[in-house]
């Protein structure tokens, strides 16, 4: 992973204080010509869709449907008020992708009432599963729901608006003392899936934990992450999509963009601020400025996808 | 990690010191997990002692060692505990955020 991380900056608080002040609520993507790209507000990326019609999805994550510790009481509200903002959008996002950490617990209940509240947005969700989806006993609440018609632990890929999108799994077999794992089977199938695609196609790869190595002592990084980015190497535009870290994080290096939405359940700590990465306790008067949604907007001819986080409030 | 372990390590001697020196059957141990760390990281017992495991964080752990014991998936104050009846080393690890370790020295 060292091929992908800042270099010589390295991740300095300084740059990721710059990338917090950067974030919003939600992420809006815009894809038009094959490239996403990230707009930073929404007005000015509905702005754009205006001028060049692209298509636009929403990313949704951690909604930690159970959770009730003091962080939030309520995590099934706040994920009612995200739903909320999305129906409130002026231009409906075309699907949805829900980046993992759907329950806090695998109970069947939290699946059932985190889809009772998500349908609400009445669109297509695609989901990847996060650590907190596999914790049933059997392992089968989370295959049950949405592993049909998936490869292994759940990864699979579909085209929307002349895009590739890959849905990754990177929360299963992790190993002692490591990060995120993808494993060789899902790498194979990811260089096999990427095969004879036009280099001209963007792509989108999404996944629960980042693919990129955020914060090493918290775990924030995929251990063969840097494997699966060789497979997009060559592409003419490529975004990655994650989140488990609860709060917006963006890098662009070269063709690839990397993005991290936030909860719609509780804020975590910036790297480091923090003896751990647990849920971070906020006045509630600042709550909802630190949870959202994202838009991912996609414009033809445009290489990067523009992203809009959108807090619940603020 | 590696100053942490150190730090813990001397805490667990402490504990052993402390312990009678002969006992009719061992004492019962703990490990709490506060902000993502098994405290202490490491852990010496005798053969016979139940370790118990309880988590003090409002996310879920779990205890694994590799072909050994894994308990289910702890929430906030739940816990887990397992009787040591062979000498060893017994390293273990959070399953859901790996960058947890532990080492339980049972002699």
């Amino acid at each position: 992973m060292s091929g992908h991380d800042h270099g010589d900056d390295g991740v300095s608080r300084r740059k990721v204080l710059e990338c917090m002040t950067w974030a919003g609520t939600g992420v809006l993507w815009t894809v038009t010509g094959g490239v996403p790209r990230s707009l930073g507000i929404i007005d000015s990326a509905q702005a754009a869709t205006a001028a060049a019609p692209g298509m636009s999805f929403l990313q949704i994550s951690d909604s930690h449907v159970g959770f009730d510790k003091p962080a939030n009481p309520n995590a099934l509200g706040t994920l009612e008020e995200a739903v909320g903002k999305i129906n409130a959008m002026p231009a409906k996002p075309s699907f949805m992708i829900h980046t993992g950490d759907i329950t806090h617990l695998s109970k069947a209940a939290e699946f059932d009432n985190a889809d009772r509240i998500i349908s609400q947005a009445k669109l297509d969700v695609h989901y990847v599963p996060g650590e907190h989806d596999f914790l049933d006993e059997e392992v089968k609440f989370y295959r049950e729901r949405y592993g049909r018609g998936t490869k292994g632990q759940g990864w699979y890929s579909f085209d929307a608006g002349g895009v590739h999108f890959v849905g990754l799994v990177n929360v299963v077999d992790l190993k002692a003392g490591g990060l995120g794992n993808l494993g060789a089977e899902q790498l194979a199938w990811l260089e096999d899936d990427l095969r004879g695609k036009s280099k001209s196609t963007p792509i989108v790869l999404f996944a629960h934990i980042p693919l990129w190595t955020v914060y090493p002592e918290w775990g924030w990084g995929t251990e063969d992450g840097g494997r699966a980015l060789e497979h997009v190497k060559g592409f003419g535009s490529v975004t990655v999509l994650n989140g488990h870290i609860h709060q917006v994080m963006q890098k662009v290096e070269g063709n690839v963009t990397f993005h991290t939405a936030r909860s719609t359940a509780f804020p975590q700590p910036a790297p480091g601020a923090a003896p751990s990465p647990g849920p971070m306790k906020v006045e509630d008067a600042r709550l909802r400025s630190m949870l959202g949604v994202a838009s991912i907007n996609f414009k033809q001819n445009e290489q990067r996808l523009a992203i809009i986080d959108t807090p619940l409030q603020g | 990690m590696k100053t942490l372990n150190r730090r813990d390590f001397g805490v667990a001697l402490a504990a052993a010191v402390l312990l009678p020196a002969t006992t009719a059957r061992a004492d019962d141990m703990g490990v709490h997990i506060d902000n993502f760390v098994f405290q202490p990281a490491e852990l010496k017992v005798k053969v016979g002692t139940t370790v118990t495991w309880t988590n003090r964080d409002d996310i879920p752990h779990t205890i694994v060692s590799a072909g050994k014991f894994r308990s289910k998936t702890l929430d906030t104050d739940d816990k887990f505990s397992f009787t040591f009846t062979n000498p060893g080393d017994y390293k273990y690890f959070c399953s859901l955020h790996p960058h947890m370790t532990g080492m339980i020295k049972v002699e």
